[in-house]
């Protein structure tokens, strides 16, 4: 299958392009990152200029995997939802006009959020209720939901919606290995809310299957059981300070803490758990790395500097 | 602390798929149950000196619901409950309660409760818990139950509906239960309802000693046999209502002979078989 994957050069997504192209697929990618030692055909593209039409163009692919958001909140507000956006509704347009036959959105299981009343397993028909908690989050779950639109606004086209769970594993790439980096994890006192994550190469296997399986609808990813932070940050061999939650709002990017917004407090105290049964389903997925195992293959990659 | 040895061996012969760090798909930890179970049971044997009678009644293995009345100013009675589920039964259960939206908000209450099995009252909650085969306790009468005053502590407030559609949709049969001595445990005179909004409880329940504290009077926990009811958890509220008051009633009836029974008058109960 021909398949054009916009943002090809993130970390995740690099790990995604290899492993379909090694399965015999005719993978291109797009991004405006280099990765000059692409073993396939690679544009060095911005999703939102037109140079990114002229891909869609000339390679008229079968499928594409939209990998090309940005989670990162360091990006400031105006180009995050430029790039969110404006680049989803890019390449879906694009796709619609060049013939793809399904379209795959990566999207984020943080679209739910973390609040003290929501419901431990979420699943994929809930809104996303505790956005008012975490407003920087909203390019993401527009950009979701936007994604999904496809669904009835462009029959002809399959689209997937993915929201995959935090990702964990040898790469130290993702929302959660970046929190666990630091020799200490600050957590606020008196809560350990439990987190959910997936092992890289699951996650990639993950994509593959969509791509094979090409279910429509939005579907929520995970793998192993959820553990408690207090677990996650033991078993990464890390030490958790327990911190109150007045403190440590204002301590967030100091003192060697990891620099996030208010709002993801919430995120420390609260969990966001997916139910991921209905991908299971109509996949067949099963991950392959328990949690113990993913925790460790991330331990190992990035043990405590001495 | 020294840990209880049969809490122990209860909690590690429960049917639940803990992994190898002893910690299940909801976060429930087999370590803090040994604890806050070492630490309940304590009251359990000793302080409430609780007997529970028709222990038999409750399923021993998949999806049930364990229907009672709240008993005292405080929860005592869902700890009761579950310590009687998992100490008396053989092979004991876990019963998992549904707590009260404000524990989440408060930190270590939060925390205790979850890992203790005892996930947010919320339907999803429920639902899914039946659905995984557990063992779910259900108080119809919310905080309105705990919130009863001494003079009140063997009557029934109002009953929600929301758990007998609970347990027609997911076919669940559902274990009624009376609780008795809570109300002695701990004699609420009056309840703080203003007090309880600054630390955002519910309310504040006034013993008229003054200390908030449980006193150690005997409470005692009898289950009736499983009731069954047939539907889809659409019917009408007609409908539904009537199967509350069915529920309703076999709790009053073993609430007015515990009531009789605890004040040394002779019993008019037919034998239990």
């Amino acid at each position: 299958m021909r398949i054009l994957i916009p943002g090809a050069a993130g970390i995740l997504a690099r790990k995604v392009a290899l492993r379909l192209a090694v399965d015999g697929h005719e993978v291109v990618g797009m991004d405006r990152r280099p990765w000059p030692e692409a073993p396939f055909e690679f544009h060095e593209v911005d999703v939102r200029k037109r140079a990114a039409e002229d891909v869609f163009r000339k390679v008229r692919p079968q499928a594409m995997i939209h990998m090309a958001t940005v989670t990162s909140l360091v990006v400031p507000g105006e180009e995050r939802y430029q790039i969110n956006l404006g680049g989803t509704r890019a390449v879906f347009e694009y796709a619609r006009a060049y013939g793809v036959e399904h379209c795959v959105f990566v999207g984020r299981h943080t679209f739910y959020g973390a609040g003290p009343s929501s419901p431990l397993f979420h699943t994929e028909d809930e809104p996303p209720m505790e956005l008012n908690r975490f407003p920087e989050l909203a390019d993401l779950v527009a950009a979701d939901l936007y994604a999904a639109s496809a669904l009835w606004r462009f029959p002809e086209l399959a689209t997937t919606v993915l929201r995959v769970c935090y990702t964990l594993g040898p790469s130290g790439h993702g929302t959660l290995s970046g929190f666990l980096r630091g020799r200490l994890v600050p957590q606020v006192f008196g809560f350990d809310p439990l987190f959910q994550f997936l092992h890289e190469d699951d996650f990639v296997r993950a994509i593959v299957l969509t791509i094979e399986k090409r279910p429509r609808g939005v579907f929520n990813v995970a793998g192993p059981q959820a553990l408690p932070l207090s677990t996650v940050i033991r078993e990464a061999g890390r030490t958790h300070i327990l911190v109150p939650e007045f403190i440590i709002s204002r301590a967030l990017g100091r003192f060697g803490l990891p620099n996030l917004p208010a709002g993801a407090v919430g995120h420390l105290k609260y969990p966001v758990v997916v139910d991921a049964r209905a991908f299971r389903q109509q996949t067949g997925f099963a991950h392959e790395h328990d949690e113990l195992a993913t925790i460790r293959s991330f331990r190992e990659a990035f043990p405590l500097p001495e | 602390m020294r840990i209880d040895k049969q809490v122990r061996d209860a909690v590690n012969r429960l049917d639940i798929p803990f992994n190898s760090l002893g910690l299940d798909p909801y976060g429930i930890s087999k370590q803090d149950l040994v604890f806050w179970g070492t630490a309940v049971g304590a009251f359990y044997r000793w302080y409430f000196s609780v007997s529970s009678r028709g222990i038999e009644n409750v399923p021993a293995q998949g999806r049930a619901m364990l229907v009672g009345n709240h008993s005292g100013g405080i929860a005592i009675d869902a700890a009761m409950v579950v310590m009687s589920c998992l100490l008396d039964m053989d092979p004991p259960r876990l019963a998992q309660g549904m707590a009260e939206k404000f524990i989440n908000r408060v930190p270590l209450l939060g925390r205790l409760a979850n890992r203790a099995g005892m996930l947010t009252g919320l339907p999803e909650h429920a639902d899914r818990l039946l659905e995984d085969d557990r063992l779910l306790l259900v108080f119809p009468e919310g905080a309105r139950g705990t919130a009863k005053l001494f003079k009140e502590r063997h009557s029934l407030v109002e009953f929600g509906t929301g758990f007998i559609r609970l347990a027609l949709k997911t076919k669940a049969p559902i274990v009624p239960f009376a609780v008795l001595g809570g109300g002695e445990a701990f004699p609420t005179v009056a309840n703080a309802y203003k007090l309880g909004q600054v630390f955002g409880l519910p309310y504040v329940p006034i013993v008229a000693y003054g200390l908030p504290l449980a006193l150690p009077a005997k409470i005692e926990i009898e289950y009736a046999p499983p009731l069954r009811f047939a539907g889809t958890g659409n019917e009408d509220d007609t409908v539904v209502h009537g199967y509350v008051d069915k529920v309703k009633e076999v709790i009053a009836n073993m609430l007015t002979a515990g009531a009789t029974r605890r004040r040394g008058e002779p019993l008019a109960l037919p034998e239990r078989s």
